[in-house]
């Protein structure tokens, strides 16, 4: 099911000014693989994707994708050699319909499998909704053209974040329902996710962040609840009466 | 009653052409929210640059235009990549202080080359030509399609805008520069693409602003006051609105002028200041 190594991080730091967010980063994530990353609030999550995602600056050579440094390279020109990112909070563009947002996830330029129909066919409410102004769409549905939007790039690499966060339970089961349609053609993911259960449930394997630093790695269907707890809330916890 | 009614009609007139001063500032500041202080000297900027074409060459206003159109987008585009991408940022400061200071040596080096003198471009009997609407009303014919071309690029921009997919960039763009770039584009790129876009506008307002008066290399900052309050009366995100706004300045002026000759610029004002007070996001602005 996995291949050879699709992204590679070595020693990755990220800083915002004089607050350093993530401290020596490890990652590797395989062609056709699903990752999932978690941790608390603050834990550097977020970062890790902007970074990979070009948002943050890094040095070229700690960041490999595809068997090329591209450490520092413009989110664009990311983009365009296959990195997609579902960013926190969506996104959408207010002034455009649902799908002229879905259509500005072509401006990768990158040929592929999905195209309007094949994500209309994904989540079919949006198409009765293509129209309307994108932000003026329930949040499940929103995310959803969040999610049609990075796919209509056709990356390698797709990786979101936090696509639950505010989201009622039986959306987020409805969006994750999607999930094995999305992968079936081998797509490569990260997923951010802040339920446990569901990062387990999605993932092959599993990156645990605390404070900027990995304190757990492993297959997901192999860690167990109190591995993740300790790794979640680090030695403090574990001595704590 | 025919007396005002001609009045009216001269200002609507008179506002196709801040109709088309304001457009390309409506363009820039919509994009990249960018206020270009040396709007109006690059029109003066332009109306010499026809001047200079149209005059040894002797091939007619249309003919420098050719020269002109091609020279401005090229310029428009290398300004924003090498100059104006440089100072946008949360903070608006640098592109007013860059673009002020733009302002001051375009009219320095204007002067420099072609003295204070205020010249025009020679229109030949377009100058003269007068239209017969109905008994008692004549207007120019440079003014009447100086009207039609600022009705014209007002619309084109409206379509690009909403209907095609290059208005769809400058539109998200615009929303949200961190995203678009995660869609795969440049916005430096997209700036200067709209910069170029907007010199095209300059272009054509500086050619008919030298066709229709004179210039002078010091000019500018009073086409930059009009378009400003075009925009501003207009409302911001529309170019209906901003079209619609260059009108209603020009209308008010032209009132103000036969109330007492002194009085158009001075009206003008006062209605932007009006509309400023009354509704601060302009008549028609689009909301979201």
């Amino acid at each position: 099911m996995t291949g050879a190594v699709l992204l590679g991080t070595h020693g990755l730091d990220a800083r915002y000014g004089d607050f350093q967010a993530l401290f020596g980063i490890d990652l590797e994530v395989c062609e056709g693989e699903v990752i999932a990353v978690i941790g608390a609030n603050g834990a550097g999550k977020s970062t890790l994707l902007k970074t990979i995602s070009g948002l943050l600056q890094a040095p070229r050579e700690v960041v490999r994708f595809a068997g090329e440094t591209i450490g520092g390279l413009r989110p664009g020109e990311l983009a365009r050699r296959g990195i997609a990112l579902v960013p926190e909070g969506r996104r959408l563009f207010p002034s455009l319909s649902v799908e002229e947002n879905l259509l500005m996830g072509m401006q990768s330029g990158r040929r592929g499998p999905w195209n309007l129909a094949a994500v209309y066919g994904l989540f079919p409410m949006l198409r009765d909704k293509r129209a309307h102004p994108a932000t003026l769409l329930s949040g499940g549905q929103q995310q959803m053209v969040a999610i049609g939007r990075a796919l209509m790039a056709n990356p390698r690499l797709l990786m979101c974040d936090e696509i639950s966060l505010g989201l009622a339970p039986i959306v987020v089961k409805e969006i994750y329902d999607a999930l094995p349609a999305i992968i079936a053609d081998g797509l490569t993911m990260i997923v951010v996710e802040q339920d446990l259960g569901l990062a387990r449930l999605v993932s092959d394997r599993l990156y645990c962040l605390q404070e900027g630093r990995v304190t757990l790695t492993g297959p997901s269907a192999g860690v167990t609840r109190e591995d993740i707890s300790r790794a979640y809330f680090g030695a403090r916890a574990e001595t704590a009466p | 009653m025919i007396g005002w009614m001609d009045t009216i009609v001269q200002g609507v007139l008179l506002g196709g052409l801040y109709a088309l001063f304001a457009l390309g500032q409506s363009l820039i500041f919509g994009v990249m929210r960018l206020t270009n202080v040396a709007h109006g000297d690059f029109i003066i900027l332009a109306a010499f640059a026809a001047f200079t074409f149209a005059g040894p060459l002797n091939i007619g206003p249309l003919g420098a235009f050719v020269f002109l159109l091609p020279l401005a987008v090229v310029f428009g585009y290398a300004m924003q990549r090498l100059v104006l991408n440089g100072t946008l940022g949360k903070d608006p400061l640098p592109s007013l202080v860059v673009t002020f200071g733009l302002s001051i040596v375009i009219q320095n080096v204007l002067q420099e080359i072609f003295s204070a003198d205020p010249r025009s471009i020679p229109a030949g009997e377009l100058t003269t030509a007068s239209v017969r609407i109905v008994e008692g009303i004549a207007v120019g014919t440079l003014p009447l399609a100086i009207f039609v071309i600022a009705l014209l690029a007002a619309a084109l921009l409206q379509w690009v805008f909403a209907r095609t997919s290059v208005g769809r960039v400058f539109r998200a763009t615009s929303d949200d520069r961190e995203t678009a770039e995660l869609m795969g584009l440049d916005a430096r790129v997209v700036y200067a693409a709209a910069t170029a876009l907007a010199f095209a506008l300059i272009a054509l307002a500086g050619l008919l602003q030298g066709m229709r008066t004179t210039v002078a290399p010091t000019d500018g900052p009073a086409l930059l006051l009009y378009a400003f309050e075009a925009v501003v009366i207009g409302g911001l995100g529309s170019f209906w609105g901003t079209f619609s706004g260059g009108i209603i300045l020009g209308v008010t002026q032209a009132i103000g002028f036969r109330l007492d000759p002194g009085w158009g610029i001075w009206l003008g004002h006062v209605m932007f200041l009006v509309v400023l007070l009354v509704r601060p996001n302009g008549l028609f602005p689009k909301t979201r």
